[in-house]
């Protein structure tokens, strides 16, 4: 057993956890959080991409003790309230769903893209979701709502919670 | 994911102890190839041995023409780099190519290179660029490094440290991805040292990652694209799977050669 110490959400969290449990596993059986999704359970899908210290990672590979002591953002933590993040409102205003499977993962790896590029195309924005399917193949309002939504973070909308 | 045992190393002497009082223990990188074999059962550790968070595994630094990196470095550290970016800009390049960016904040150098995917590409740059693997029992000069497919010089309780490049005059990566699971099918590292001109395939070969020593002894006569662009390369040396036959393998080494000298410039 591993005693996993997290902060998710802006919240303390401790958790005894058999050594072999996966960080998206204590995310959603352990704490309920079932928002990350699991698509493909072999890092190729996206679906299950949460934040660790700021930066976008594949919760089903990773371990739970892998990550201990890390500061852990999920799709459950970027609203403030009821106000939405700029990435969340981005997929409301641009239709960035279908089904709404892949859209956790999709968000939170729209939200490291534009943390990352101080001005993004639709190019790189294309190319940096190489990590994230979609099965409806919904991609084109996808990247619409990435772009819009870099250019309303880049203009400074109100504060991102949780980040 | 199967059951396992996990423990963080504090040191690299705690990992040896830690892997030596376990019945069949593993080191583990960011695990991004090591978890997902484990989910399939096609490696089983009783033990997993996180060396990651182990202070003789961190730092890039630029000394006497090498460009010297921790093994616990990640792919996005090393395509991220200023240091790396203008002292090899191919290989800060290169590390960006791997996985997809999610993989990239996770997947380390080391564990790269411990592993020895035959379609890694770590391999090509570090056998073009005479790298040197530095390890908790010396040193493995990358020619000796690389034995064949998942296989290396490391023995099974030694660590890699620290991988040093030399800084070449120039360089590129041509990489030719499998579309769906983004690793080489097969690429080229081009590279001119200041003994010669190096070029090296992943992805492709029987053994693992190879030098295409004719390409060399053309690139030294005269560097540029033409140069390489007509030496054939025997399938009989090359892997094939449904992904891509030998013969189609062989036929993509001169092209991706030719188009990585020409990027190198």
């Amino acid at each position: 057993m591993s005693e996993v110490k997290l902060t998710v959400n802006g919240r303390a969290v401790t958790r005894d956890v058999e050594d072999r449990t996966l960080l998206v596993t204590l995310l959603r059986e352990h704490l309920g959080l079932t928002g990350t999704h699991v698509g493909c359970d072999t890092s190729q899908c996206g679906a299950c991409t949460v934040h660790i210290d700021g930066h976008a990672v594949k919760s089903c590979t990773v371990l739970a003790a892998q990550v201990d002591g890390s500061e852990v953002v999920t799709i459950e933590g970027l609203a403030d309230g009821a106000s939405l993040h700029p990435m969340q409102e981005a997929f409301r205003t641009h239709h960035g769903l279908q089904c709404g499977f892949c859209t956790p993962g999709m968000i939170m790896m729209g939200i490291d893209i534009v943390q990352r590029h101080s001005s993004l195309d639709e190019e790189t924005i294309r190319k940096e979701l190489e990590g994230n399917i979609c099965r409806c193949t919904g991609y084109h309002n996808i990247v619409k709502a990435i772009k819009a939504a870099a250019d309303d973070m880049a203009v400074g909308t109100p504060s991102m919670a949780a980040e | 994911m199967y059951a396992t045992n996990y423990a963080k190393a504090t040191s690299l002497e705690d990992a040896v102890a830690k892997l030596k009082s376990s019945e069949d223990g593993k080191f583990l990188g960011g695990g991004q190839t090591l978890l997902a074999t484990m989910k399939q059962r096609l490696a089983a550790p009783t033990d997993i041995i996180d060396v990651t968070k182990i202070p003789e595994l961190q730092g890039i630094s630029v000394e006497g023409g090498k460009v010297v990196i921790g093994a616990a470095t990640t792919h996005s550290q090393v395509a991220a780099s200023k240091e790396i970016a203008s002292a090899i800009p191919a290989l800060a390049e290169l590390a960006g190519t791997i996985g997809d960016p999610a993989v990239r904040n996770m997947g380390t150098m080391g564990g790269v290179l411990a592993n020895n995917d035959p379609a890694a590409d770590y391999p090509a740059a570090a056998l073009a660029l005479d790298a040197t693997i530095m390890t908790t029992r010396g040193e493995h000069a990358a020619a000796d490094y690389f034995t064949g497919i998942f296989e290396t010089a490391l023995e099974e309780d030694e660590i890699i440290t620290k991988i040093a490049y030399t800084i070449p005059k120039k360089a590129a990566y041509e990489k030719f991805r499998n579309p769906a699971s983004r690793y080489s099918l097969c690429s080229v590292f081009v590279a001119l040292l200041d003994d010669g001109p190096r070029v090296t395939v992943t992805g492709s070969g029987n053994d693992g990652v190879f030098r295409v020593t004719e390409m060399e002894e053309a690139l030294k006569a005269n560097w540029s694209p033409d140069a390489v662009r007509s030496i054939a390369i025997d399938p009989a040396t090359m892997l094939a799977d449904i992904h891509g036959s030998a013969e189609y393998r062989a036929h993509l080494v001169p092209v991706l050669a030719a188009r990585a000298v020409a990027k190198a410039g």
